[in-house]
């Protein structure tokens, strides 16, 4: 580190702590006062102030309870100087609080023994009384230290719209008297899952409609850092394994979904050298664990979908069977329009177009004629049905409900193939 | 199908906004009449001025009214139109949903009648 000013260093050592405590830092300073906008704020000035101090005086031994340390003094000098102004009069004999010796920093504080309530942070974050839309933007703010404008353009929504939704809900957990503590061992189940619910909204975030493919990729490291550290403070919860396992499995496909030109290309079509390596041998890991357990659930499934794909990069096929088999068992126990409809695809692949086209016709509901997944689907099949004109009028469908340009033109282009003869759409491997 | 998208929202006094909310919101309509314009379906996008600048005309009888202000004053204004065509209502829906608009008030959807297209009435 010798090519380093003592106050680049700091500031990598700094941007070190910020990337690993951040989360742990304010954890345990709401947890106190059930604020995490001041916990923001007094560890905004901590760091602030390591910036200064640690140039001059060297980087502490023990970064993160320098950090503590200062966090609590600043806490406390603006709960006494808040009291000092509701309850007495200004009399200027009376030393300010800010004047007041301060503890001296790191000191007093043994940083193997700082507990981690990161945990009580995330059921605060996906609390019942907490707007589902908000929980996840919440999480990667509090307990990541993603600003609201990194967010904001995560889930394309204008920044000053997102830090507004972001203050009203820390300012409801304050004043609702959200409590910063583990659930009560009967309501565990239902809690866990709206905490993995909130995590796995950061990985699939067209829940809100205002994204497409395109943005989606923009928030996948987020999803792997918050699904990694549900998985590291419940280590014994099979589903938090199998959704760490299924976003390291889904974004290790990630730098093979656009060619060279920015095009989308469908799974099938993907160079698994593309993949990455490492991402796939850490959801398999997640995955082995998650199985130790012989708890099957939704997240395990979808994990266990992706590992099946993952698998051609090692054997150059695609057990079909095997996926069927998987995607029967997610569809019977996660029944959602998006479960079918892959569903659908999978028997298509096994059993021929006319059976996948069967599962399709099972959608009902009011959503699911405008779900763009179904109307690709739908597409895909009659080409390879070759029912041509219907076909065609369902991917003119699909188009119609697609507003991210990537998989727009892709669906232009699948189409054009069709109508000029070029073939059924290409079937997977 | 051609649709309107009518953009209804309260209409804040001058500085209540701050600037950068306004930037903000101003990129996210650039890139929303782009995607609109680049999937070929945007036919016109119109913002409305306040409406304190409106002016109302209604002719009776002969007698021809000019007055200040809009026509009907509420608590939520038209604040702009966006005119798509798309296939369907369904269609029509995905693109407002999108809207930078439905973040801070009510996007409107409702199929045009009748449109003067190529120098005649088309519906």
């Amino acid at each position: 580190m010798a090519f380093l000013t003592a106050h680049e260093s700091a500031e990598v050592r700094a941007a070190a702590v910020a990337r690993t405590s951040y989360g742990r830092l304010v954890a345990l300073l709401a947890s106190r006062t059930g604020d995490i906008a001041a916990a923001e704020d007094v560890l905004a000035d901590a760091f602030e102030r390591a910036l200064r101090r640690w140039p001059v005086d060297g980087v502490p031994d023990n970064p993160e309870a320098w950090l503590l340390t200062v966090a609590r003094n600043r806490d406390r000098d603006r709960r006494r100087s808040a009291e000092h102004r509701r309850t007495t009069p200004y009399d200027p004999d009376v030393a300010p609080a800010s004047l007041v010796r301060e503890e001296e920093p790191g000191l007093d504080v043994d940083v193997d023994a700082i507990p981690d309530r990161r945990l009580a942070l995330l059921f605060v974050c996906a609390h019942p009384a907490i707007d589902t839309t908000v929980r996840t933007p919440l999480m990667l703010q509090a307990v990541l230290g993603f600003r609201a404008d990194q967010i904001a353009a995560a889930f394309a929504i204008p920044a000053p719209t997102m830090a507004q939704r972001l203050v009203r809900a820390k300012r409801r957990i304050r004043d609702a008297g959200i409590p910063f503590a583990l659930p009560d061992r009967s309501v565990v189940p239902e809690r866990m899952r709206e905490v993995r619910e909130a995590v796995y909204g950061a990985f699939a975030i067209d829940w809100q409609g205002v994204a497409g493919a395109t943005e989606r990729e923009a928030l996948g490291n987020e999803a792997l850092l918050l699904a990694e550290t549900l998985a590291e403070l419940v280590p014994d919860d099979p589903e938090a394994l199998g959704l760490a396992a299924l976003v390291c499995l889904s974004l290790a496909r990630a730098p093979a979904r656009l060619d060279a030109t920015g095009a989308f290309v469908p799974l099938a079509e993907q160079d698994p050298d593309r993949w990455s390596g490492r991402l796939i041998e850490l959801g398999e890991r997640h995955l082995e664990r998650a199985h130790g357990f012989d708890r099957i659930g939704r997240f395990q499934l979808e994990a266990a979908i992706q590992s099946a794909h993952c698998a051609r990069r090692r054997t150059g096929t695609t057990d079909w069977q095997a996926l069927r088999t998987l995607h029967t068992a997610l569809a019977e126990i996660a029944p959602t329009l998006g479960s079918t409809v892959s569903l659908a695809v999978v028997v298509g692949r096994t059993d021929g177009p006319a059976a996948g086209l069967a599962v399709l016709d099972r959608l009902d509901g009011p959503h699911a004629s405008r779900f763009q997944p179904a109307w690709v689907a739908r597409a895909h099949l009659l080409a390879q049905a070759d029912d041509i004109p219907t076909a065609v009028a369902a991917y003119e469908k699909a188009i119609s409900l697609t507003a991210d340009l990537p998989s727009r033109e892709h669906l232009q282009r699948t189409l054009d193939a069709v109508v000029s003869g070029g073939g059924p759409a290409p079937v997977p491997r | 199908m051609r649709y309107a998208l009518l953009l209804h929202h309260g209409e804040p006094a001058s500085g209540e906004i701050p600037d950068e909310t306004i930037q903000s919101f101003q990129v996210a309509f650039d890139a929303y009449a782009k995607s609109l314009d680049g999937a070929g379906v945007l036919r016109a996008a119109e913002i409305l001025g306040p409406s304190e600048l409106s002016t109302t005309v209604t002719v009776r009888g002969g007698g021809l009214e000019v007055q200040d202000g809009p026509f009907a004053e509420a608590k939520e204004m038209l604040g702009g139109v966006f005119i798509i065509e798309v296939s369907d209502l369904d269609a029509a829906v995905a693109w407002a949903e999108r809207c930078p608009g439905a973040q801070y008030g009510v996007v409107e959807v409702r199929p045009v009648g009748t449109a003067f297209v190529g120098g005649e009435w088309r519906s």
